[in-house]
């Protein structure tokens, strides 16, 4: 997979194609954190077929529909438990972070996986993702913010305009 | 010198990149060391997410709770008068407010010198026409000094 751009959370219900000895087959559903919709049909199939003896040839996706954050608007912390493949080996892990929406807060799990364990998209399974309260919560890189009071300065912002002018006599202003 | 614009809830802050470029918003949550909830519903700024980098916080803080409604920051947004033709200008009024002054110095500096060379060259043209001083050899000026003594002519000739 391609963790391009933002990831949106899909909820995907597939089954068997029902056949003559199985007239309903049971239906099973997942939450996949994809693009968009082809690539997380895609790693439904990947995750069903390890799961469970069915393949995408021999089954059909039911419904795949796009979930919405209830309250996009509101800061929530976030703990993502997940499997990943190192260069020596697989791994489980949790780890924290705090986001508006959960597809965004996997979105930031997956960047941060590659930054910090150099994980591709294609390696990372995400197992579980839960909202936590804030007492739940376990990294300090998140409780840090759970500060009804918290206020910080801006230190030195760096400015864009680099070559606005490039040659200049005073000194950018970094100081907001 | 001490920090004191900082990154806070209820401070208000100017957006200088990105879609909501030249509003004024209000900082109204913090989700992490590089970005804000910030909302401006009297400024046309919709509830979102920025990061922290494309806003200039201003020295104005309004007062209230973390993740306060839409409702709430409006209400003492519009209390508070912080509009861009405001009674307090924000920090975009006054950068409009130094354009305009250094245009309005820059005309009058420019008429005034114009002026004043005009000035300079009728000031040159009236020393032109005050006649210079006669040359009156010493011992004439004393003669002349006798004379004055002797008969008291009216013209003063020792100039």
């Amino acid at each position: 997979m391609k963790a391009k751009g933002n990831l949106r959370e899909y909820r995907i219900i597939g089954r068997k194609l029902p056949s003559p000895t199985l007239k309903t087959p049971p239906l099973y559903e997942m939450h996949i954190y994809a693009p968009d919709e082809v690539q997380a049909k895609s790693r439904f199939w990947f995750f069903l077929r390890q799961l469970k003896r069915v393949k995408k040839s021999a089954g059909e996706i039911v419904e795949c529909k796009v979930v919405n954050e209830r309250k996009p608007l509101t800061v929530k912390n976030f703990g993502i438990w997940l499997r990943y493949d190192s260069r020596s080996g697989t791994h489980n892990m949790y780890r924290e972070y705090r986001d508006l929406t959960r597809a965004l807060a996997v979105t930031q799990c997956y960047r941060d996986m590659g930054a910090k364990h150099r994980a591709r998209p294609s390696t990372i399974q995400i197992m579980k993702i839960k909202r936590l309260p804030a007492k739940e919560c376990r990294r300090p890189h998140v409780t840090q913010f759970h500060d009804s009071k918290i206020k910080f300065p801006m230190v030195n912002k760096a400015t864009k305009r680099l070559h606005h002018p490039r040659f200049t006599t005073s000194r950018p202003h970094t100081y907001f | 010198m001490p920090y004191d614009r900082l990154v806070q809830v209820g401070r208000v802050a100017y957006v200088a990149f990105g879609p909501e470029t030249g509003k004024l918003c209000c900082i109204t949550n913090i989700i992490d060391q590089t970005r804000v909830l910030v909302d401006g519903p009297s400024s046309h700024v919709s509830r979102q997410a920025l990061n922290i980098k494309s806003l200039h916080l201003t020295k104005y803080i309004l007062k209230f709770l973390p993740g306060a409604r839409s409702k709430t920051v409006k209400k003492l947004w519009d209390s508070h008068d912080i509009k861009k033709n405001g009674k307090n200008p924000v920090d975009f009024d006054r950068y409009k407010l130094v354009n305009a002054k250094q245009a309005f110095n820059r005309i009058v500096n420019h008429e005034y010198n114009r002026l004043k060379k005009k000035n300079k060259v009728q000031l040159a043209k009236k020393t032109k026409k005050v006649k210079p001083r006669k040359f009156v050899a010493k011992s004439q000026r004393i003669a002349n000094k006798f004379k004055i003594f002797a008969a008291a002519p009216a013209a003063g000739k020792k100039k």
